[in-house]
């Protein structure tokens, strides 16, 4: 397959980006998206020329690391998929190709495709986690939970942090990403003790980060490759609404 | 900007503040004040369509409404704080959310995306322009003082005989018409987006949370153009 790839090409984080045309010539239908990438920078590297930065990491779409906006669409065309599990047969010979980085304020470029996702990271510290006492290891089945509430529990839980979602939503919005380890901790009775502490710091937090609003659209759940639901999104407002009013109790 | 992590410390005083400050704490202002405001729509159209029934019922009714006035002020009170609380959260919400994306992507086609809430907030200006007239041709009568003093056959209020009137010049009855259109454009969009808000959608109730809204929307539409429509084809005079 030949491409015509529009790349959006950055210095740093201070200097204003823009879109440069590359060939991506010979590249087999079987390869990744990545793989693609790693083409045309080996092209790059033998003209001497700057590679294309991207962040990857597994290539096995359970990392969170890649990104990009393809078309438009962040991680691709293809639904369920991270852009490492994208592979080229679902682009036509001769097609173009725009790819560009996740766009919002509390995701800066760092380098061409790359962008600075420690926001999730201090949103996560602000209230993402279980803490635990130490001490021996409790009985696997000494805890039962519904079946329900682990089903519900676990689709949160695949969440992997990319950042999709806030790529794909209009308002640069977090509330997927956040209401997704919200409800993940709080559907689970480990993490049902710090619930409201959790909620109320994770959303200010978010807020803080510069995140937008939901518009209760859907475009994040679209984006999503894991399909978390916008159900975790009420299920935040749900949390946070009685967090709030239970803290001034 | 909203409060950091730190201060968020039990404050009865500060809930409301906290409530304003914080993202979601807007979203349900915008709710529970859209709400209010929903509400009021339908019990406006309700109250409309008694003009079908004749002048009796209809200047009864109205004269009804006015007969308390505290009562009366004390909505109109409700309603123009939810009015004012709607449009500033609205404002501050939507430049938040474009301070959060200042860069555009090169195709801007979000991928989901609908009529309704593309045009949320023209829709809404719009609307609130329009109220400004409709409140300004029907209650405060400056586009005709005249139609403050018209008494029916027993002296009360002729509002049967005030709507014919304002309904038969067609401008206003086509601006009505498309104001309504936007109403109802607005709520198949924000009656769908109260309940997700307030966080009532799960599996179950999402996919009657968008049926809701668009019954609702159309209901409304033909609720209210009714009148006008009635008036202008001469069907009653």
């Amino acid at each position: 397959m030949n491409l015509t790839l529009r790349v959006w090409r950055q210095k740093n984080a201070n200097t204003p980006g823009q879109f440069v045309t590359y060939q991506a010539q010979d590249i087999s239908p079987d390869m990744s998206f990545l793989e693609m990438l790693d083409v045309v920078n080996e092209v790059l590297i033998k003209r001497g020329e700057e590679q294309i930065a991207f962040d990857h990491d597994c290539r096995e779409g359970i990392c969170g690391m890649c990104s990009l906006v393809i078309n438009g669409a962040p991680h691709g065309p293809l639904p369920h998929t991270t852009t490492c599990q994208l592979h080229m047969r679902s682009f036509k010979d001769g097609d173009t190709i725009t790819i560009e980085p996740w766009r919002a304020t509390p995701f800066p470029v760092l380098k061409d495709l790359v962008v600075d996702r420690a926001s999730f990271d201090r949103v996560i510290q602000s209230g993402g986690y279980v803490s635990v006492s130490t001490g021996g290891a409790p009985d696997a089945n000494a805890l039962p939970i519904p079946k329900d509430s682990a089903d519900k529990a676990f689709d949160a839980a695949a969440c992997i942090g990319c950042g999709a979602c806030v790529a794909a939503c209009k308002n640069a919005s977090a509330m997927l990403f956040v209401a997704a380890k919200i409800s993940h901790l709080s559907l689970l009775p480990q993490g049902k003790v710090e619930e409201e502490r959790r909620v109320l710091n994770m959303v200010a937090k978010m807020d803080e980060e510069g995140f937008g609003n939901c518009t209760n659209i859907g475009s994040c759940e679209a984006a999503c490759p894991k399909g978390i639901s916008l159900d975790n999104i009420a299920r935040m407002n749900r949390l946070y609404l009685k967090a709030l009013l239970k803290s001034n109790l | 900007m909203a409060a950091s992590a730190e201060s968020l410390r039990p404050s009865t005083a500060g809930l409301l503040l906290r409530l304003w400050q914080s993202s979601l704490g807007k979203k349900y202002v915008m709710a529970i004040t859209g709400l209010i405001l929903f509400g009021f729509v339908v019990v406006h159209m309700l109250g409309n369509l008694q003009f079908f029934a004749g002048p009796t019922l209809l200047n009864e009714y109205a004269e009804a409404l006015k007969s308390k006035p505290p009562v009366l002020w004390g909505a109109r009170l409700v309603l123009l704080l939810s009015a004012v609380l709607h449009i500033t959260a609205g404002a501050q919400l939507a430049n938040a959310n474009k301070r959060a994306r200042p860069v555009a992507y090169a195709n801007s086609k979000p991928l989901v995306s609908t009529l309704a809430n593309r045009t949320i907030i023209i829709s809404g200006l719009v609307i609130l322009a329009f109220i400004i007239f409709h409140l300004a041709h029907f209650t405060i009568g400056w586009v005709d003082p005249n139609y403050l003093e018209l008494r029916d056959l027993v002296g009360r209020h002729d509002v049967h005989e005030m709507m014919v009137r304002g309904f038969q010049n067609p401008l206003v009855s086509g601006f009505y018409v498309i104001a309504v259109a936007l109403v109802a454009l607005h709520l198949s969009h924000g009656v769908a987006s109260i309940l997700q808000s307030l966080g009532l959608r799960s599996k179950n109730t999402e996919p009657h949370l968008k049926k809701l809204a668009l019954v609702a929307a159309a209901v409304l539409f033909l609720g209210f153009c009714a009148i006008p429509i009635a008036v202008v084809t001469g069907l009653i005079r």
